[in-house]
């Protein structure tokens, strides 16, 4: 079985679906972290508290969340997504995206608060004050997108829970696993596993080293 | 001292041995570790000698288990009932047939039908039923695999509109929140049998051989069949087990 076409497509889903929860985390984390660090208002530091718990939120916890919200019997039950990848991609998302937002905040904090006063003092406009920002934080902002990716390839607990690990339909590497753990199948559970991590490893390589080539210039 | 017990969902589920247990622990003073988990993964447990014993509802599958010498002692402790649920409105007209040809009709209705497709106990019942009726649902759309217990996978179905078979006791635990019905049942092939096997310490000298022969005693004396006749009476109106300890496999239809 292993390495077959059903594996194939098991990995195929994982990716797809965790790829694109990053994507529409980045989307969502990268303004609003930027928001979250440069701006002045009241309150901010407590949205970034609550920002902070939301990076530690439990997989399970937005899983049974989700699913409350999806089941028929649930206020979204009309669109009818629980037990569709489309259902994983909206759990994943809300677990990966407090993650970029924190990182993000974290990462534009991090620079000399000066740089701002000087960019606008340039000349910059705000929006080219802050891709020139984002632009010197592109090490720890890369850093946030492997953060959030590897959040979500990981999980386990909202995938079972929203997905339903449906063969062909919601099944994904990582309910994979615990499926073939739960047969008794120890030695399929640990080749998923090591595919996993290899797929994992590949792809925070291939982010890495954008990351490095951008930094050695 | 400590006793390593391996048993199935359903009756950790059911919470048939959150009444067990204590009453046993009282008597023999054994400290019970309860790992439960689907029958697969249970014998797959003891083989590599993480269990003293193990209690489990998959008979063909135990069979093989002690025919390979890892356990020395099999004996009928219990039994309770599979049945065939499905949507109120029931597309494929399985309501009151026999189990048979309610999958055939299931199979030719291509009505949705959610299998738990984990290699526990229900879900090789669910295999041995097809084959009785001589179709394979592999591969078909309409036959979804879910890969979880069985509480999730009644969820899943309800969701679907699907067809599912389920011990009784989890659908009793669970039909106050789903809308499918018992459409199936009272048929001797979806007799759901439970036997305790102590695990052999030729094997795995590690192995707590009295504990184990003491939980074999226990579960299987007047006293742990009054238990397990008494549960779940007072809440379901209804026995969720049925002690078996003094019958044989035979006259509960088992090969």
């Amino acid at each position: 079985m292993l390495f077959d076409n059903e594996i194939f497509q098991i990995t195929l889903l994982s990716l797809q679906v965790s790829a694109l929860a990053t994507l529409i985390s980045l989307l969502i984390g990268l303004p609003f972290g930027t928001w979250l660090a440069l701006g002045n208002f009241r309150g901010r530091s407590f949205m970034l508290s609550i920002v902070n718990t939301g990076m530690a939120l439990p997989p399970v916890v937005v899983g049974l969340v989700v699913a409350i919200s999806l089941w028929r019997s649930g206020p979204l039950g009309g669109l009818r997504l629980i037990y569709t990848p489309v259902a994983i991609i909206i759990a994943q998302t809300i677990i990966s995206a407090p993650v970029v937002m924190g990182l993000t905040a974290a990462a534009l904090e991090s620079l000399d608060p000066r740089l701002q006063q000087q960019l606008l003092g340039l000349g910059a406009s705000r929006l080219q004050m802050i891709w020139m920002l984002w632009r010197e934080a592109r090490l720890p902002l890369l850093a946030a997108l492997m953060a959030g990716f590897g959040s979500v390839i990981s999980e386990v607990g909202a995938s079972m829970m929203v997905g339903g690990n449906i063969r062909g339909q919601t099944r994904v590497l990582t309910t994979a696993i615990v499926l073939e753990t739960s047969k008794g199948e120890f030695d399929k559970a640990l080749a998923l596993s090591a595919l996993l991590l290899i797929l994992t490893y590949l792809i925070n390589l291939a982010l890495t080293l954008i990351q490095q080539r951008g930094q050695k210039k | 001292m400590p006793l390593l017990l391996v048993s199935t969902t359903s009756t950790q589920d059911s919470g048939l041995l959150d009444v067990l247990l204590p009453a046993f622990e009282k008597t023999s003073g054994y400290d019970v570790q309860l790992v439960s988990t689907g029958s697969g993964q249970a014998l797959k447990i003891a083989e590599e000698g993480n269990a003293d014993v193990i209690l489990l509802h998959s008979p063909s599958a135990e069979k093989e288990f002690m025919a390979k010498g890892f356990g020395i002692d099999r004996r009928l402790v219990m039994h309770n009932d599979f049945v065939i649920v499905g949507p109120a409105d029931d597309p494929a007209k399985i309501n009151g047939q026999n189990p048979i040809e309610a999958l055939n009709r299931i199979y030719r209705a291509q009505a949705s039908f959610v299998s738990r497709g984990d290699n526990s106990g229900t879900h090789v019942k669910e295999l041995a039923i097809w084959k009785l009726a001589g179709l394979d649902p592999a591969g078909q759309l309409w036959h979804i695999e879910t890969g979880q217990g069985q509480g999730a996978t009644l969820s899943i179905a309800n969701e679907k509109d699907g067809y599912a078979l389920t011990d009784r006791g989890t659908f009793l635990a669970y039909q106050d929140n789903i809308e499918l019905k018992i459409l199936v049942q009272n048929d001797k092939r979806l007799l759901n049998v439970y036997h305790v096997i102590t695990v052999n310490p030729e094997k795995w000298p590690q192995v707590n051989a009295k504990g184990a022969r003491a939980f074999a005693d226990f579960i299987t004396s007047a006293q742990g069949q009054e238990i397990i006749r008494e549960f779940g009476v007072e809440q379901y109106g209804q026995p969720l087990f049925y002690p078996d300890a003094d019958k044989t496999d035979l006259e509960l239809g088992l090969p």
